[in-house]
């Protein structure tokens, strides 16, 4: 680099830089916590079970095999969009479909791959359905582009 | 070797490399697992297996890092290190809350786990990389603090050095933003967002001050070019990191519940990214075109230049493919994110922790000059075995991303094929990299045997310009 260009100009550039840019991002994260997710997250429906559900959700360590509005692991199906996918936006429809998938599990079928058997009880299955149909009504810019995740 | 506290970094490193190890065992039979589904069903899930993967990698490289710092941190302060006790102590701490967690995993059910474990007076568990009992987060935090006390006492004592400002605010970015990972909202959306805090911001913040800082030593060391230029070079570099990564957080943003802005800034300061990648990779090649001295370590200036050029492409380029909003619309949460995840780890942290280790171990060996030209050769036999393997595993892998891109995501609803049946037809890219990673682990093996070669470099193997008495 040239010699004008000296390290308390580096130096000043880094710091200078990275606290303009630290600052900005608090700034845009304030707004986006405070102004748009209450608008976005539809978080006037995260009841109780919903809440249940998350830590079902996460006891069983679920995002070691799917993803859940495209984060996780890329072994089993995306599952933001399930209850539309599988439970056609039905609520009752997609409880009824939850109990009996997770309860025939593992398929055994060899050579596929195997969802275990979670020993879940009836109501936190329930729990569960509640969550991904809450989950599925965040507004996500209109993720995933299709029905299959 | 300088200081006889610098020594404290041996056993950090001999750990790291033994949980690298087990991080490429687990990698194959995930990778086994992509193809033959029920490989070892029930006993371990995929699940399991991944996660074991991927704490794996990021305990060792958090020892890497470690094992890093205190042997640079002294020699660059000219001081011995504050408390070399506190250092075994933390040590052994983070060595058995590490070992219990992984046995944890793999044999206790991951429920029983969270129930034995009380996750749920404190719910942090079951989040993608932060699976830890919170008891194990707790521990963690602990580690980190004991270390930066240890690390701030030492630099504060001696010589005020770029690289140790740069190294220190680095880790103190690492501990404070770990402290995200106990903040698990009820609110999915909120939860994903600062979990992000930690993820992104480490890997794509405060991990780059880290790898500059090392980067910037071992470039001094084995070029002998003058501090200053390294340090203006290392001051822009992270600089570019930091003013391109903190708003570049925003292309995890677009699609689990933030506004719309962050579609534009996520994308217009992801694209940005690649940029401090790019810098290393000249800041490297150019300082060592300038070198004052043949370093008798060749093998470490390979790892610097390579960890320099792997960085660019595996972050940098494969993360500039998908950061685009429009492109990432379609690529988010497929294999494009795993062949971008992996080229990226590997080059810009595992590359460089190994860069600091091929430098750093043999001086601690008594071998001031570096090993024997032939522990050598079979050192950058290892590097490129798996260098060339990891970049076919990428390339496998975005192969995979492309196809299933096509086939699942972007036909209509109703035409798109499934999840399931789109693995299936993607099946012979998981075949090959499965091959790859054999061959990875076949490097990795090459690797390991090169420190089990007697004998060193000598001084007379300083072809051009004077070796120093600190080699």
């Amino acid at each position: 680099m040239a010699e004008r260009f000296t390290k308390s100009m580096a130096r000043n550039i880094y710091l200078g830089g990275s606290t303009f840019f630290i600052l900005l991002f608090l700034i845009l994260t304030f707004d986006t916590q405070s102004r748009a997710l209450p608008e976005r997250d539809n978080r006037d429906q995260l009841t109780e079970q919903v809440v249940n559900g998350k830590h079902v959700w996460e006891n069983n360590n679920c995002v070691g095999c799917h993803s859940l509005m495209g984060e996780g692991a890329y072994f089993a199906p995306e599952l933001a969009n399930v209850f539309d996918r599988r439970g056609a936006g039905n609520s009752d429809v997609f409880k009824a479909y939850m109990n009996a998938w997770m309860n025939a599990m593992p398929t055994n079928a060899p050579g596929r791959r195997q969802m275990p058997q979670f020993n879940l009880t009836d109501q936190e299955i329930e729990d569960l359905a509640s969550f991904l149909e809450w989950t599925s009504k965040i507004d996500d810019n209109g993720w995933p582009p299709n029905i299959e995740g | 070797m300088k200081y006889e506290s610098q020594r404290v970094a041996m056993p950090y490193f001999i750990f790291a490399l033994i949980l690298f190890a087990g991080q490429i065992v687990f990698g194959l039979i995930l990778g086994l697992q992509y193809v033959v589904g029920d490989f070892l069903f029930p006993e371990i899930p995929f699940n399991v297996a991944r996660m074991v993967h991927t704490n794996l990698l990021i305990v060792w490289l958090l020892f890497g890092f470690m094992g890093a710092t205190y042997y640079l941190v002294p020699e660059e302060a000219q001081t011995e290190l504050y408390s070399p006790l506190l250092a075994r102590i933390l040590f052994w701490v983070f060595a058995v809350a590490g070992t219990l967690t992984i046995l944890g995993y793999l044999f206790v059910d991951y429920a029983t786990l969270a129930d034995i474990t009380m996750n749920k007076l404190w719910p942090t568990m079951g989040r993608e990389f932060l699976e830890q009992p919170t008891i194990t987060k707790m521990g963690l935090a602990l580690v980190f603090i004991g270390f930066l006390f240890n690390i701030l006492m030492t630099a504060l004592k001696g010589r005020k050095t770029v690289v140790n400002i740069i190294l220190i605010t680095g880790l103190i970015g690492l501990t404070v933003l770990w402290m995200f990972s106990f903040y698990n909202p009820e609110n999915l959306t909120t939860d994903k967002y600062y979990w992000w805090f930690v993820i992104h911001l480490w890997v794509e913040g405060v991990w780059e001050l880290i790898m500059g800082a090392i980067l910037a030593f071992v470039l001094i060391k084995i070029t002998g070019v003058d501090r200053e230029v390294i340090e203006k070079w290392l001051y822009v570099i992270i600089a570019m990191a930091l003013i391109t990564g903190i708003i570049g957080t925003g292309h995890h943003f677009f699609w689990i519940g933030p506004s719309e802005y962050w579609l534009w800034l996520g994308s217009v300061f992801g694209a940005l990214e690649p940029i401090p990648f790019f810098m290393m990779v000249l800041f490297a090649f150019t300082m060592i075109n300038r070198r004052k001295r043949n370093h008798p370590n060749k093998a470490a200036t390979l790892w610097a230049m390579g960890t320099a050029v792997m960085a660019f492409l595996g972050a940098g380029v494969w993360g500039f493919l998908h950061t685009l909003a429009p492109i990432n619309y379609y690529t988010h949460g497929s294999q494009i994110t795993a062949a971008h995840g992996h080229m990226a780890f590997y080059g810009a942290y595992v590359m460089i922790v190994l860069t600091i280790i091929s430098y750093a171990m043999p001086i601690m060996r008594g071998r001031p000059y570096g090993n024997s030209n032939e522990a050598q050769v079979v050192e950058m036999w290892g590097f490129w075995l798996m260098t060339i393997s990891m970049v076919f595993i990428t390339l496998f892998l975005t192969g995979a991303g492309i196809l299933q891109i096509w086939l699942q995501r972007m036909p209509e609803s109703g035409e798109a094929l499934s999840f399931m049946v789109t693995q299936d037809k993607i099946a012979v890219f998981y075949w090959a990299r499965l091959i790859a990673g054999c061959f990875f682990s076949g490097g990795l093996v090459v690797y390991f045997c090169s420190f089990f070669i007697k004998g060193q470099a000598s001084f007379d193997d300083e072809v051009r310009g004077p070796a120093r008495q600190d080699a």
